[in-house]
């Protein structure tokens, strides 16, 4: 399955990059993070992050499918 | 008509507010967030918003209609900027129109504490010393959906 991810803020600081395409076979949004926080250092836990797949937000135990757009949400500070 | 609106460009709050017109409202509050020149004690020289556009603007207006149904308004609109921007620029406009007074003081302050909380917007800081981070508050709810 392949998944696009868009990142945000510090997330995007760590990864170098604001949006990438990854293949792999994750079921669900918090086996992906646990997988692309190893590759790329995130330093946010899981657990101060919201997620949101294909435009709304999401559970971590949502079932994801081949082509997703997924991005991980660290804590807000608009205003 | 959006009545939530990310604008890339300074805020236009004559036409954001003309969305707040209604013959039955006897009050409108409005809400300016400045950019400060500090910030936690640390000197700020200007900053950088970003957004996930499609879900910020999915719940920007989303707590517009909480507030109009919850405080019984007769219109609400708000604007957030992105983008860069410099002291004293305007980061966000926050508009009510009510029937009377309380509803519209009340609503104002709900809709952007609420905004902070919620809306998928981040805030880059940039320090006379150099330094830049992302502010990534502890204190933002984590579980909410």
């Amino acid at each position: 399955m392949t998944y696009r991810l868009l990142y945000f803020a510090s997330l995007a600081d760590q990864a170098g990059c604001s949006e990438e395409t990854v293949a792999g076979d994750a079921s669900d949004p918090a086996v992906l993070y646990a997988e692309l926080g190893a590759r790329h250092g995130f330093t946010l836990t899981r657990e101060r992050l919201r997620v949101a797949v294909n435009g709304t937000l999401v559970g971590w135990d949502h079932r994801l499918r081949s082509g997703d757009e997924i991005v991980f949400l660290p804590p807000v500070s608009g205003g | 008509m959006s009545r939530f609106l990310l604008a890339s460009d300074p805020i236009d709050v004559a036409g954001a507010k003309r969305g707040l017109d209604h013959g039955a409202a006897g009050a409108c509050a409005t809400f300016e967030g400045w950019v400060r020149n500090h910030n936690d004690g640390r000197a700020v020289q200007r900053l950088d918003y970003q957004a996930y556009a499609p879900l910020a603007a999915a719940q920007g207006e989303a707590i517009l209609a909480e507030a109009i149904a919850q405080f019984g308004l007769r219109a609400a609109r708000a604007v957030h900027r992105t983008g860069s921007l410099q002291i004293g620029d305007m980061a966000v406009w926050v508009g009510v129109s009510a029937d009377h007074r309380d509803a519209a003081f009340a609503a104002c302050r709900w809709i952007i504490d609420e905004i902070k909380q919620r809306v998928p917007i981040w805030k880059n800081e940039h320090y006379a010393d150099g330094e830049s981070g992302w502010l990534h508050p502890d204190n933002s709810p984590v579980d909410r959906t």
